[in-house]
């Protein structure tokens, strides 16, 4: 508390004016709601490398079919069960065409004499694991889409409904989903599999018909938290329609938290097709998912792993890299998480 | 609270009187017959069995009797085991299906806890980030991927385990356990993480903090009981999802459990165990989610005196 | 009077994903033992945190004390260890909270809270230790003390919460009691209660108090003296009249202009216009001068140190330097000068009542 015995200049002590809206200024640029939630995300490693490997994974489930030379159809018995063998890693000692015959390492294309690769070997019926593992692949994301699709248009209208309107509405409709909400899961897909005609209709039948009732819980929840709070009531007063409060005040608000929803249900979706196709539920041959794949494989694990690894390592993939997203996307989105 | 568990147990009986329903007519709309040698019967000797299992009367009349036995535990015959009664199957395969349940979830939870709390306590380390990987593998690799995998090096190619079956006691037990496992560790670890870091930033352990608590205490005497309380609330799913896991699992590892007859009977078309087993799985999970509400209020102090929460 | 604590040139920092956040720049005060030093300032000014820091409670892996030291009975507290904070803290240094809704572990009986502190340092019996803890429920005007150590958080009001929290701190006799915004959470009329207890307990346990808050009717009521913090530093400090009746700093001005008067007959209530400092970039000069109708050239280029105007009271602004002109200071801080012996406004006898 030491009295400064600087000279400052002797015009330093006029006085000035200073424009209030100068300091009214504010000095970061303001982001909107997404771009905020961009720059979160980008911050978040494992978000972003989920979301390239994803992106790899589905341009491979079109694109890798076309770029094997081999047909996933074609079923050429004498080149069955031939291990991996890709060109350039072959040198390195792994995917190298040799496989285990009668307890001995040989190499299984000289011994066949298979002048050709499979970069991912062949099943028992000689047709090319790489194509097969692709479309398989391209066949569990359609019904992992589609059926996460389906969930969200339902359970958002659902519970939007439920929510918006209250009342009666709401009652009838909340009672129904708590009846529905104590059916389990696993029980009512395995049931109505058993009815339906198999197939990949019957699969998105079985997986989003109580699938929805989680995301319209949330949507409800949601919906009844914003619908009282001051905005909206302020809109109202000032004569909003409810389509324009639903639309321009509400959705707005609960997209982030139907959009990580969504980014949840879709690996689940994956899981339960492969789970279903692995207890014989699923798809039936010939159409194959990631689920019969691996069923195929696990039958053969002892005499041919790589008909069992390949299918194994893109499903775990695909898993881990919605997962991570999604728990990128929770961070990036909710606000509770902001910091 | 009291009427809250009556309001719950209604719809329990509800929800099962429903679940009940849809699945006896979903089994009488299935295609094909579920005597299993039908095509070799003359229909004169069909229709001595269909008799026989009273396949010939009415819907409705096989409807209400359906539901008559059942109100007294008695889920009918199975049309591949001469005669057995699809109860006594349950009964005699619930042992290997309980144990592996009990020992999964046990392990699992146990070990999400250590793992959940390791993370919370040590964040953004490289604790923290090796039990948030072990989650994310639990959530994502399906629990069949898993087990085969389990069983493929650890079994077969180490030998450390019977590969199958349930013929070495309880060394048989321990990788399918292992397997079931993978998804309560990973649940648990990862809400366990979520919570004890949003608890440990509260007010009340700042107090804590200010009255001069160390951090063992912080962590244990404050935070856990605080974190550990909502985790009863994820055990209803995880149920469901052993219940799921049970169904893969023991069909890889050959155990005589419920799962696997299970599987068995849908391949077979084995009406009366399908129903019987789906309606036993729902029971279950009905019971489970229904007792772990009135859990939570009774180990939450705040809902404890304050009534039902809704 | 004796120095229980004394802050020098503290400088404290946030490590934050947008960058460094100069939370503290440099706070100097000291506590004398017995008094009451009101810490005031609008959200956002560090005030909070200088307390925190002085707890040393705030989270290691993002906070970090740039300079300076906190002297208590002569010992540095950003120097020691973990272990012997954690001696001082609920022991000799104490804190109440703002919000006693969320500030008491929800699934441990209050009892058993109260009691932690007590079993921790006082080194009593578990039998003993319950008994100190109804004689403070008492103390702290809980009625039934007995039954209600039993009950847990959620079967108490705010009021009462705050209650309990304060009991916790009072339990081991500290030397120094730090309330945070103690009363902000609460109705009106139980603010008035929870000041009125903690007036009567420093009475009788004779304890210091940083009391924080935003509200210069609380101050007026509670403190000795007052200490105003605005952008991360403390612009102005002295004795509670000193600050009420002859401030110095056009902050300070701004602050009490802008509080609600009966005997102002003014209609309109004053805003000081703007909104306080980035400290991610905290400006060169002083800090309040983009906002300030006083403003000076140097403000912009040089951030002013304290000048003295009396032995207890000094402030940081260039308008008390030799060279700078008069200004005149708003209307209802020159009718709060007219009643204080010793400004330049005095006028009459009666003294500066207030």
């Amino acid at each position: 508390m030491n009295h400064d015995l600087q000279k400052p200049p002797a015009d330093s002590f006029e006085r000035i004016q200073i424009d209030a809206s100068h300091a009214e200024r504010i000095t970061k640029p303001s982001l909107s709601f997404w771009q905020d939630a961009w720059l979160r995300i980008r911050k978040n490693k494992a978000a972003i490398v989920s979301m390239f490997l994803l992106l790899f994974i589905i341009i491979m489930a079109f694109v890798g079919p076309m770029i094997s030379p081999h047909d996933a159809k074609t079923q050429t018995i004498t080149h069955a069960n031939l291990p991996p063998k890709v060109p350039g890693i072959e040198k390195l000692g792994i995917m190298d065409g040799v496989g285990v015959l009668a307890g001995k390492e040989v190499d299984l294309y000289e011994m066949k004499k298979v002048d050709t690769y499979y970069w991912f070997g062949t099943d028992g019926l000689g047709r090319d694991m790489f194509s097969r593992v692709w479309e398989g692949t391209q066949i569990s994301l359609f019904i992992a889409f589609v059926a996460a699709l389906i969930d969200m248009v339902i359970g958002v209208a659902y519970g939007g409904v439920s929510g918006y309107y209250g009342g009666r509405v709401d009652d009838v409709l909340q009672r129904i989903v708590e009846i529905l909400y104590g059916i389990p899961t696993l029980v009512i897909v395995i049931l109505m599999l058993t009815f339906m005609e198999p197939g990949i209709t019957a699969i998105i039948i079985a997986i989003t018909i109580t699938g929805w009732i989680g995301m319209s819980r949330i949507v409800r929840g949601q919906v009844l938290k914003f619908k009282n709070q001051e905005f909206v009531l302020a809109s109202r007063t000032l004569g909003a329609t409810n389509g324009r409060i639903i639309s321009k005040h509400i959705l707005p608000n609960i997209l982030g938290i139907i959009i990580i929803n969504t980014m949840f249900t879709i690996p689940s979706a994956i899981f339960f097709e492969a789970f279903l196709s692995f207890i014989g539920l699923g798809l039936q041959p010939p159409e194959a998912s990631l689920g019969t794949l691996i069923n195929d494989g696990y039958k053969l694990i002892k005499f041919q792993p790589h008909i069992l690894l390949f299918p194994s390592i893109i499903i775990s993939l695909l898993m881990i890299s919605f997962n991570l997203l999604g728990d990128g996307l929770r961070d990036a989105l909710d606000p509770k998480m902001k910091d | 609270m009291a009427k809250y568990i009556t309001r719950r147990v209604f719809y329990m009986f509800i929800t099962f009187f429903l679940i009940a329903t849809a699945t006896f007519f979903l089994m009488k709309a299935l295609p094909g017959s579920p005597i299993s040698s039908a095509s070799k019967l003359s229909p004169s000797q069909l229709a001595v069995v269909e008799a026989k299992y009273g396949l010939d009367q009415p819907i409705p009349v096989q409807y209400a009797k359906y539901m008559l036995n059942l109100a007294q535990g008695d889920l009918g015959n199975s049309f591949q085991f001469k005669n057995a009664s699809v109860t006594d199957l349950i009964i005699d395969r619930l042992g290997p299906s309980m144990l592996l349940g009990t020992q999964g979830l046990v392990l699992g939870v146990a070990l999400g806890i250590l793992l959940g709390m390791i993370a919370a306590l040590r964040q953004n380390t490289v604790w923290d980030y090796g039990s948030t990987f072990v989650a994310i593998i639990g959530i994502s690799i399906p629990s069949f991927v898993f087990a085969t995998f389990l069983q493929y090096w650890l079994a077969v190619k180490w030998e450390l385990f019977p590969v199958a079956l349930w013929k070495d006691g309880w060394m048989s037990s321990v990788l399918p356990s292992i397997a079931l496992a993978m998804g309560p560790l990973a649940t648990a670890s990862r809400f366990i993480r979520t919570e004890m870091i949003e608890v440990l930033s509260s007010d009340y352990i700042t107090l804590a903090k200010s009255k001069g608590a160390t951090g063992f205490e912080i962590a244990f005497k404050h935070a856990f009981r605080n974190a550990l309380i909502p985790l009863v609330t994820v055990l209803g799913p995880l149920a469901a999802g052993l219940l799921t896991g049970s169904l893969v699992i023991e069909q890889i590892f050959a155990i005589p459990g419920i799962g696997e007859q299970f599987v068995k009977s849908i391949m077979s078309n084995d009406f009366s165990i399908i129903m019987g087993t789906t309606l036993f799985f729902s029971a279950f999970l009905i019971v489970v989610i229904f007792l772990v509400d009135v859990l939570y209020g009774i180990i939450d102090p705040r809902i404890r005196l304050s009534g039902g929460k809704d | 009077m004796e120095k229980i604590l004394e802050v020098n040139d503290l400088e404290l920092s946030f490590h934050t994903f947008a960058g460094e956040v100069k939370a503290i720049r440099g706070v100097n005060f000291d506590l004398k033992k017995g008094e009451t030093l009101a810490i005031v300032g609008e959200s956002g000014s560090g005030k909070s945190v200088t307390t925190k820091a002085i707890m040393r409670l705030l989270p290691e892996s993002s906070s970090e004390f740039k300079n300076g030291q906190i002297l208590f009975n002569g010992k540095d507290l950003t120097k020691l260890s973990d272990k012997e904070m954690q001696k001082i803290r609920g022991k000799d240094i104490s804190m109440i909270f703002q919000d006693p809704m969320t500030s008491l572990n929800p699934t441990m009986t209050i009892g058993n809270q109260i009691m932690e502190p007590i079993l921790k340092h006082r080194k009593l019996g578990k039998a003993e230790a319950r008994k100190v803890a109804i004689d403070l429920l008492r103390l702290v005007g809980m009625p039934k003390p007995e039954a209600r150590i039993k009950q847990y958080p959620h079967q108490f009001s705010g009021g009462q919460r705050q209650r309990i929290v304060i009991a916790i701190a009072l339990a081991c006799n500290p030397q120094i009691l730090i309330a945070d915004e103690p009363t902000t959470a609460l109705d009106v009329t139980i603010q008035a209660q929870i000041l009125e207890l903690m007036k009567d307990l420093q009475k009788k346990i004779d304890t210091s108090i940083i009391f924080i808050t935003h509200d210069l009717g609380v101050v007026a009521n509670v403190a000795d003296r007052v200490a105003v913090m605005y952008g991360g530093k403390i612009v102005e400090i002295g004795t509670v009249d000193e600050i009420f009746y002859n401030p110095q700093h056009p902050y300070t001005w701004g602050l009490l202009s802008s509080m609600p008067s009966l005997d102002t007959a003014e209609a309109k209530l004053y805003a000081i216009p703007g909104t306080p400092p980035d400290l991610l970039n905290p400006p060169k000069g002083d800090a309040f001068a983009l906002r300030s109708d006083y403003a000076l050239k140097i403000d912009l280029e040089q951030a002013p140190s304290f000048f003295k105007v009396s032995e207890t009271h000094s402030a940081a602004t260039w308008l008390l330097h030799p060279d700078a002109p008069e200004v005149e200071p708003p209307l209802a801080i020159v009718e709060r000068m007219k009643k204080f012996p010793g400004s330049r406004y005095y006028e009459g006898t009666e003294g500066g009542t207030y």
